[in-house]
C-alpha cells in the first residue's frame, strides 16, 4: 500500500473485531473511509467511517493557494533576460514621462495639485508598478482557450479564477522585487522625489498596490475570457490597451482632467484604480479621508470583478467546445 | 463489483456554420456523440477506439466534467462531472496525449511539488507514489528539466507520473501514445500494465495503435459517428467479424489441385502455388498440417493470428452490423432494447452482437469533432 497516514487524524467508530492496536496504519480516503490490513485478525477489510480530517478545510484552501503563489513566483522568475529587457525600456520612458510632465509644471512649480516632487515619483514608481499590476501583455488566458489547453485547467481540483489569479500574485511578487524596485531606484538618482510624510501612508499604499493587483488581474481575466466566445482577442485587447492606459492615469495622471470628468471616471469605471489611485496615494496627494476612500472604492471594484470572472467563467463553461482532439 | 463510470443516452451536439450560397450560412446541429451508453466497472481496463472523428474526445471530455453534454445521464465515481468537476478531478486523472498539463517553465520536480499541493496529498503518500513512477518510468535523468525542453517521450511520462501522484481511481487516457518511438511507448505500456495489474486503477484509454489496446485492455469498445458499434473483448470482435487465424504453408512443389480440407477453407494461393492460406474455422491446426503433409511435401508451416488493424479497419469503413444486415429489424430493434434496458448493456451482454451494436450509419448529421 503506498503511503499511510496514521489512524488519528479520525476517529474510526462502528469498528468491529480489530483493535487498532493491531495495525498501525491504515488508508484514509477522502470520502471518509478506511482501508485495515488485517493482521492475525482474519482476512477482508473493515469498512468505517471517519470522522473528517483536523485540519480546516480553509487552511488546506490556503496551504494550496500559497503553493500556486509559489510557483508563479518562480514561474516567472526564470525569464531573467526579458525581465533586464523590460527595465531598460521602462526606466527610458520614465525621463521622456517625466520631462514631459515637469515641462507641464513649468515655472509655476505645480500642475493638477501636484508639486514637481510629487510628479517626479508619480512617474518613477508609476513605471515601476506598470509591470506589477501588469496592466499589459497577458494573453495567457486567451492562449489556452484558443489551443484548448484550458482542458487542463479545468481537471484540476482548483476554480480557474483561483488558481489564476494565486499565480498572478505571485508573479506581482516576483514584479514587484525585479521590475519595481529598478526604475524606483533610478529616479531618485537624477530627480527630485516626494517621500511620503505620513505614517498612515506606506500601509495604504502596500493595500492599494495589492488592490491594484487583484482588480487589474480580474480585468485582464475578462478581456481574455471573450476568448470563449470569440476565439481571437485581438480587438478586446486592442481596446483594453488602449481604453486601460489612457483611463488609469499612465499617459497623464487623471487630475489634469476637469473634476466633472474624472470624479465619475473614478467611482463609475475601474481604471483609476488601477495605477492612479495606489500613485495618489503614495504621493499623498489628498488628504487621509480621501485616501482611505480611494482604496476602498478600489477594493469594492476587485470584488466586484472577481465576482464577475466566476460568473463568466462559469457561463464559458457551459459553452465550451474544445476542437481537434 | 462497483461501477465506477455510467453513462446513459449521452449525446453532445455542436453547432457549424456552413456556406449556403454567395452570402447565406445555415447554421448545422450535429452530434459528436450521439446516443452513447456505457458501463465501466471498477479496475476494468477499456479500450476506447474509433475513427478520427468518431466522438472519443468529446466522450472523455464529457466525462472528465469539460464539456457539458447536450443530453444524457453520467455518473463518475457517484458524482455528476460537470456539476462537480472540481470534487471529481481529486478522483480521477486525465492524460491527453495532444497537451501538457505540466507547467511549462517548470522542472518536473517542482511541477509535481505543486500538484501534491493542489490536489492536497499528504506528504508520505506523494513520495512514495513519486519513488514508484520514478522508477517505473526512469524519470530520474530529467527531475531537474523545465518542462518545455523535455523531449515528447519525457514529457509524456512526467504526464503520466502527474497523473496518478493523487492517486485516482480512474485513469483518463487520451491517445497516451501518440508519437512516442518504440522504447517510450513500451515503457507506457508496460507501466500501464503494472497499474492494470495492481488493479484498483480503472483505466480508461482512447488510441489509435491498437498495439496499446492488444497489450493493456481486455475490453474494447469501438465508436463511430458517435455511436458504439462494438463492445466486448477483442476474440468477440475476431468472432463477429469472422477473422480467423491462418495456416501459411509453403510447398516444396505445387500442386496441380490444393486439398479441400474441411473446417479450413482455402484462403490464397501465392507464389505460382508454393503457398497456400488456409483460414482455421473449426479445424485446428494440426488437422490442416496432417491434411496437407499427406498430399504434399511441407517445406514450412507458419500460424498467423488474426490482425485486429484489418478487422477495425473494415469496421470503420463499414460501421453497419453484418449482423442487422442480415436482420432487418437489427435497427428498431436496438432502438427499443435502448429504452427498454434502462441499465445499458453490460460488458458480457454487449459481446453479443445485435444487441451492442446500435444503429450506425442512422441520423445524416454526425460530427467531425475529435
Amino acid at each position: 500500500m503506498a503511503g499511510s497516514r496514521p489512524l488519528g487524524h479520525g476517529v474510526v467508530t462502528s469498528l468491529p473485531i480489530v483493535a487498532l492496536g493491531t495495525r498501525p496504519a491504515g488508508r484514509v480516503a477522502r470520502s471518509g473511509r478506511v482501508w485495515l490490513r488485517l493482521e492475525g485478525n482474519g482476512v477482508g477489510s473493515v469498512t468505517a467511517t471517519v470522522a473528517p480530517s483536523t485540519t480546516p478545510n480553509v487552511i488546506l484552501w490556503f496551504r494550496t493557494f500559497r503553493a500556486i503563489t509559489a510557483s508563479g513566483f518562480r514561474r516567472y522568475s526564470t525569464y531573467r533576460q526579458a525581465a533586464v529587457a523590460g527595465i531598460v525600456t521602462n526606466v527610458v520612458f520614465g525621463f521622456l514621462r517625466c520631462y514631459v510632465l515637469l515641462a507641464v509644471a513649468g515655472g509655476a512649480g505645480a500642475a493638477a495639485g501636484y508639486d514637481r516632487r510629487q510628479l517626479a515619483t508619480f512617474v518613477w514608481v508609476g513605471q515601476g508598478l506598470l509591470t506589477v499590476i501588469l496592466l499589459w501583455g497577458w494573453t495567457e488566458l486567451a492562449d489556452r482557450i484558443r489551443t484548448g489547453d484550458i482542458t487542463g485547467d479545468l481537471l484540476r481540483p482548483v476554480n480557474p479564477v483561483t488558481a489564476y489569479l494565486a499565480t498572478d500574485l505571485g508573479r506581482a511578487g516576483y514584479a514587484a522585487l525585479a521590475r519595481l524596485v529598478p526604475p524606483a531606484l533610478v529616479g531618485p538618482l537624477f530627480f527630485d522625489v516626494y517621500v511620503p510624510t505620513r505614517w498612515s501612508t506606506l500601509p495604504l499604499a502596500v493595500g492599494a498596490v495589492t488592490a491594484a493587483v487583484v482588480l487589474c488581474f480580474a480585468c485582464r481575466y475578462l478581456v481574455n475570457a471573450t476568448a470563449y466566445w470569440l476565439t481571437d482577442v485581438r480587438g478586446p485587447l486592442i481596446l483594453w490597451t488602449l481604453g486601460s492606459g489612457v483611463l488609469a492615469g499612465l499617459y497623464f495622471p487623471l487630475r489634469f482632467l476637469p473634476e466633472a470628468v474624472y470624479v465619475p471616471l473614478w467611482i463609475a469605471t475601474p481604471f483609476p484604480s488601477l495605477l492612479q489611485t495606489p500613485l495618489d496615494v503614495l504621493v499623498e496627494r489628498d488628504p487621509l479621508p480621501v485616501q482611505v476612500a480611494l482604496v476602498a472604492v478600489q477594493l469594492g471594484w476587485a470584488v466586484l470583478l472577481l465576482a464577475a470572472c466566476r460568473l463568466v467563467q462559469r457561463r464559458a463553461e457551459r459553452r465550451l467546445v474544445v476542437q481537434g482532439g | 463489483m462497483t461501477e465506477v463510470i455510467s453513462a446513459r443516452g449521452l449525446r453532445k451536439e455542436f453547432t457549424v456554420r456552413v456556406k449556403a450560397g454567395r452570402l447565406r450560412r445555415v447554421t448545422q446541429v450535429r452530434a459528436a456523440v450521439d446516443g452513447l451508453d456505457l458501463r465501466v466497472e471498477r479496475g476494468e481496463m477499456l479500450g476506447y477506439i474509433g475513427p478520427n472523428g468518431a466522438g472519443k474526445s468529446t466522450t472523455l471530455k464529457m466525462l472528465t466534467g469539460v464539456l457539458t453534454p447536450t443530453a444524457g445521464d453520467v455518473r463518475v465515481c457517484g458524482l455528476r462531472p460537470v456539476a462537480q468537476r472540481t470534487r471529481l478531478a481529486l478522483r480521477i486523472g486525465v492524460v491527453f496525449g495532444q497537451r501538457s498539463q505540466l507547467w511549462w517553465d517548470l522542472p518536473l520536480r517542482e511541477s509535481f511539488d505543486l500538484l501534491r499541493h493542489v490536489y492536497r496529498v499528504p506528504a508520505a503518500e506523494h513520495a512514495a507514489r513519486l519513488r514508484r513512477c520514478r522508477a517505473l518510468l526512469d524519470l530520474d535523468g530529467f527531475l531537474a528539466v523545465p518542462v518545455r525542453q523535455l523531449s515528447l517521450g519525457q514529457r509524456m511520462r512526467g504526464e503520466l507520473t502527474a497523473a496518478l501522484l493523487h492517486g485516482p481511481e480512474v485513469l483518463f487516457l487520451d491517445e497516451p501514445t501518440i508519437g512516442l518511438d518504440v522504447v517510450s511507448r513500451q515503457a507506457v505500456r508496460g507501466f500501464l500494465a503494472e497499474l492494470g495489474r495492481a488493479g484498483d486503477t480503472t483505466l480508461v484509454l482512447t488510441t489509435h495503435d491498437l498495439a496499446d489496446i492488444e497489450r493493456l485492455c481486455r475490453r474494447l469498445v469501438v465508436v463511430d459517428h458517435g455511436r458504439i458499434v462494438h463492445d466486448g473483448t477483442i476474440a468477440d470482435l475476431h468472432r463477429r467479424y469472422g477473422s480467423r487465424r491462418l495456416v501459411v504453408a509453403d510447398l516444396d512443389v505445387p500442386l496441380p489441385q490444393p486439398p479441400v480440407l474441411p473446417g479450413a477453407p482455402l484462403r490464397q494461393v501465392a507464389a505460382d502455388g508454393h503457398r497456400l492460406v488456409y483460414a482455421l474455422e473449426s479445424a485446428g491446426v494440426a488437422d490442416v498440417v496432417a491434411g496437407l503433409a499427406g498430399v504434399a511435401s511441407l517445406r514450412d508451416v507458419a500460424v498467423v493470428e488474426p490482425d485486429i488493424e484489418e478487422v477495425v479497419a473494415r469496421l470503420y469503413r463499414s460501421p453497419a452490423d453484418p449482423a442487422q444486415a442480415a436482420d432487418p429489424a437489427g435497427p428498431a430493434s436496438a432502438q427499443v432494447a435502448g429504452p427498454a434496458d434502462p441499465v445499458g448493456p453490460s460488458p458480457t451482454q454487449a459481446a453479443d452482437p445485435p444487441e451492442s451494436a446500435p444503429t450506425a450509419g442512422g441520423p445524416a448529421e454526425t460530427a467531425a469533432t475529435g
